[in-house]
């Protein structure tokens, strides 16, 4: 199980080929072998949702899946959400509403939030709450990512 | 357009730390990386206590990439770890060895640390290391009978006594006395990013350097260089992003330690990132304490005494803080109300769990809760109102500052200013206490189970004695303020930038702000115990008026103006009525460089330096409130409304301010409801995964009112700030237990946190009965 293998990851539209031992956990791929050290590890196991990254669209644990399963499918992480100098809404958001603070778990919020927005713009409060509640923030008691939140749906219905 | 100042304190302005962050080019200790790094891992103990027999190392020695292991023979000639206060005769034979000798004392505790090319195979190695220990009986309640300690000392390392006036003469006069047995859990910071740290030796320059350092580099250079024999010139410490301080980050623990030695060792930068499961068992536990609690009063509600006996865990080892948290519980006890004779002794004792120290609000947390307990219980006794009983005791806006014979943080306490009355006042009519308790009468007669609770505080911040800032504005008209404080997320940069960008005249985003770096200012006390702001936002003030009137001096000569017709605005010196030539920050900058003809006999620089020193602590106050709902099936807390009123002196930037009560209150939620490091009776961790130890989501976390306050400047500085870090959960517990307790009857059935639905769905059913 430790041989090495050559596998190709899509990141933020960039391939990386690269040589990993198929239990390598696809955020330390991620982190370690492509340099893209946005995406953080808060827990290892599947809890904290700070390693949140989209793949085909989709929120998902990266440090629960392993590298080798990410082959031909698309990651996003946090380092793809501007434009250029362009924030993304969701990143304009969350410092015009102070929804960070020490910053850690905010690439997970981000990746989480937009991966839910993309699939469904018409998320209730309610709704946004329940999936809001899959990460840990241990800074901001959460009331100003929800609000955050809540102001970037509103700007990427109107960009979309 | 007039040439008038640009007000920057008061406002929220958005952070200048966010952009970074936002991007996913933030630099916490686990992204930076040296060229031929190894990576350490951590050998722990499985055993709660037990006699360290032997260590197989061979299986592991011979797993490819393992370049070394190390066990307690390899370290010899490090000391444990040290206090940060200095030695302390009577405690040093309770500190942390930093790998564990003849005997381990909690799960978790370091026996060896395997140094290898790679993570996962320092992982796999470690795995392979076989340990023998001889299992001994166990400690795991401080309030139970002491054990022995090393074989000639007991688990009471020591017992902290403070107070004044006679306590057994006030008893005896008392028209009621009103005692209670509380029990606060064990829980702590658990940041989202764990531990991480990369010694690096620097041959060339005979420089150490510990990166991934956290609130207190400067006070831990001073620590190290006494643990090493070295000079501090010849070590630094390097603050990355830091994913949240809360007390516990930022000591010194055995891996920091190592990573430093193996690095001179090896001559090879050395790595380690501490994972979840060691976080839970190996970083700083905090809270855990079990109070005896009675007090004196008079027929009118009225305290006359305060009579405490607790019992504090200290987990397995004492730390870098040494009995700081019982000492402050001890000083802060008595909270806003007056006193007239206290006594209290807090039996510092070692269990065999996860040593314990600070975390937000420590020593407060506890003694909040405690004491409002007790005056629910003195409300209840003497059939008065929540509200009354408290109003009756507090301390009024006459009497300050008021000063208390007790010390807390080694500071004697002078609450310098406040209106505790006003702020109650203020809080019970914005929260509409009066008609909420109407609607909790009619919804229960409708068979709900809701509650109204209230806690006052009184928190302490801006600890001293001294720190300082340099200032110095570079030709483009950037100007660089470098401090001796740290950031933990809070939002220093942007409040030093808000402060120094208002005397100076610049905007804001002019300013940048460097912090925890030992190799850029000679002294700092970092971040911690809320004083960074109070204390570099002072310092930085002093220095920008410096700058400021070098400034405008240059540039009176340059303008040919009288300096009293000048102001600076948008980073231009200019004539107050706008008329006239002006001149910029940096041109002034220019003119000031060393080898500029026009400097005349100034020192080089638009750069200068300011200090300030405190004599005392400054303390804010504030008010919680909360409207609870019990689900009699299942025992669970709904909080229906919430409101935390806190006067904070000054708001720099209120906005972040909130944030650091919004944010605080989770945290208090989750010890006053979820979090718990359990253990069994073998001493064995129950909460080792983030599924075990339950910190609080958005659902559990209900929408907070912030009523922010300003009518008590600090008399203890110039700028009049108080600080903001620890009000938002100095009194959750306090608050949360006053509203379950009151929803299940106010029998005062509440007497522990955390309060799990498992305690209050029996006590629901023994209401039934």
């Amino acid at each position: 199980m430790n041989e090495r293998r050559e596998i190709t990851l899509t990141i933020n539209d960039v391939l990386y080929t690269v040589m990993v031992e198929p239990r390598r956990t696809l955020v330390d791929v991620i982190r370690d072998d492509c340099a893209q050290t946005g995406t953080h590890i808060g827990c290892e196991h599947g809890v904290c949702g700070a390693c949140t990254v989209l793949l085909d669209g989709e929120p998902v644990r990266a440090c629960l899946i392993f590298a080798v399963q990410a082959r031909e499918r698309s990651i996003r992480t946090v380092e793809g959400l501007q434009r250029g100098e362009q924030l993304h809404p969701m990143q304009e958001a969350f410092t015009r509403h102070h929804a960070l603070q020490c910053g850690f778990c905010t690439p997970g919020f981000l990746m989480l939030a937009v991966g839910a927005l993309e699939k469904w713009p018409d998320l209730n409060d309610k709704q946004l709450v329940d999936i809001l509640s899959s990460n840990l923030c241990r800074c901001t008691g959460y009331e100003n990512i929800i609000k955050a939140v809540r102001a970037a749906a509103i700007q990427m219905k109107a960009q979309a | 357009m007039t040439a008038g100042p640009t007000r920057w304190i008061g406002v929220s302005v958005e952070r200048l730390e966010d952009p970074p962050l936002l991007i996913g080019r933030g630099q916490f200790a686990g992204d930076l990386s040296f060229p031929h790094q190894l990576h350490m891992r951590i050998v722990r103990s499985p055993s709660a206590h037990g006699r360290l027999k032997a260590i197989e190392l061979a299986a592991a020695n011979a797993v490819p990439g393992v370049v070394a292991i190390w066990t307690a023979n390899d370290v010899t000639h490090i000391p444990p770890i040290d206090f940060r206060e200095g030695p302390n005769e009577k405690l040093a034979p309770f500190r942390q060895p930093v790998l564990a000798k003849d005997c381990v004392r909690y799960v978790g505790e370091p026996v060896a640390a395997v140094f290898a090319t790679d993570p996962y195979v320092a992982e796999d190695a470690a795995d392979l290391v076989s340990l023998q220990i001889d299992e001994l009986g166990v400690v795991v309640d401080a309030s139970l009978a002491p054990g022995e300690f090393g074989g000639v000392l007991t688990t009471e390392a020591t017992i902290c006594r403070q107070g004044y006036g006679d306590v057994a003469a006030a008893f005896r006069q008392a028209a009621a006395v009103v005692e209670l047995d509380l029990s606060v859990g064990r829980h702590s910071g658990v940041p989202l990013e764990t531990r991480g740290a990369i010694g690096r030796y620097d041959a060339a320059r005979d420089v150490l350097e510990l990166h991934g350092a956290a609130k207190v580099p400067h006070r831990n250079r001073e620590t190290l260089a006494r643990m090493f024999g070295r000079s501090t010139a010849g070590l630094h410490l390097y603050e990355s992003h830091v994913g949240g301080g809360f007390g516990i980050r930022g000591e010194i623990y055995p891996e920091d330690i190592l990573v430093l030695v193996a690095a001179m060792r090896f001559r090879r930068p050395v790595k380690w990132l501490e994972d979840r499961r060691e976080h839970m068992i190996a970083a700083n536990h905090s809270r855990q304490q079990r109070h005896r609690i009675r007090a004196a009063v008079d027929g009118d509600g009225h305290l006359i005494a305060i009579d405490d006996e607790f019992f504090h865990d200290q987990g397995a080892y004492i730390r870098t803080h040494g009995t700081r948290v019982v000492d402050t519980a001890c000083g802060m006890l008595p909270g806003p109300y007056r006193l007239p004779h206290f006594r209290v002794a807090g039996h510092f004792r070692l269990t065999n769990k996860t040593p314990a120290a600070t975390y937000r609000s420590p020593g407060r947390y506890e003694t909040n809760f405690v004491r409002e307990r007790l005056m629910d219980a003195i409300a209840r006794k003497l059939d008065l109102s929540r509200v009354e009983v408290r109003r009756r005791n507090l301390i009024s806006s006459q009497e300050m500052p008021f000063e208390r014979p007790l010390v807390a943080l080694g500071d004697e306490v002078v609450l310098d200013s406040g209106d505790y009355e006003g702020l109650l006042d203020k809080a019970i009519a914005q929260f509409e206490w009066y008609k909420l308790e109407v609607d909790v009468m009619r919804r229960r007669e409708s068979g709900e189970h809701v509650g109204l609770g209230l806690a006052m505080f009184v928190e302490k911040s801006g600890l001293g004695p001294t720190d300082g800032a340099r200032i110095n504005v570079h030709t483009d008209g950037v100007v660089e303020v470098i401090t001796g404080g740290a950031s933990v997320g809070q939002g220093f940069e942007t409040v030093i930038a808000q402060v120094c960008a208002e005397i100076l005249g610049v905007d804001y985003r002019r300013v940048r702000v460097v912090h925890g770096r030992t190799d850029r200012i000679e002294y700092g006390i970092g971040a911690h115990a809320t004083r960074a702001t109070v204390m570099t936002a002072n310092a930085a003030a002093i220095a920008a008026e410096k700058v400021r009137a070098k400034a405008l001096n240059m540039a009176a000569q340059l303008l040919q103006q009288d300096e009293s017709a000048l102001t600076i605005a948008n980073g231009d010196v200019v004539r107050t009525d706008s008329t006239g030539a002006s001149i910029s920050l940096g041109d002034l900058a220019h003119h000031l460089r060393p080898a500029s003809s026009t400097r005349g006999d100034r020192d080089p620089g638009l750069s200068e330096e300011g200090w300030f020193t405190t004599a005392h602590m400054t303390y804010p106050y504030g008010v919680q409130l909360a409207l609870v709902k019990i689900d009699p099936g299942t025992g669970a807390i709904r909080i229906e409304k919430m409101m935390i009123a806190f006067d904070v002196g000054r708001a720099i930037n209120p906005t972040l301010v909130r944030g650091q009560l919004v944010g605080g209150f989770a945290q208090g939620l989750g010890g006053a409801l979820f979090e718990e490091f359990a253990y069994d009776e073998a001493g064995q961790p129950l909460s080792v995964t983030l599924a075990d130890y339950l910190i609080p989501t958005a659902s559990e976390v209900p929408h907070v009112d912030i009523l922010l306050t300003e009518d008590a400047r600090s008399k203890f500085n110039p700028l009049g700030i108080k600080g903001a870090g620890e009000g938002g959960v100095a009194a959750v517990g306090a608050v949360i237990a006053s509203a379950v307790d009151d929803a299940l009857g106010g029998k005062g059935l509440i007497l522990r946190l955390p309060i799990t639905p498992q305690v209050v769905k029996a006590a629901i059913d023994e209401l039934k009965v």
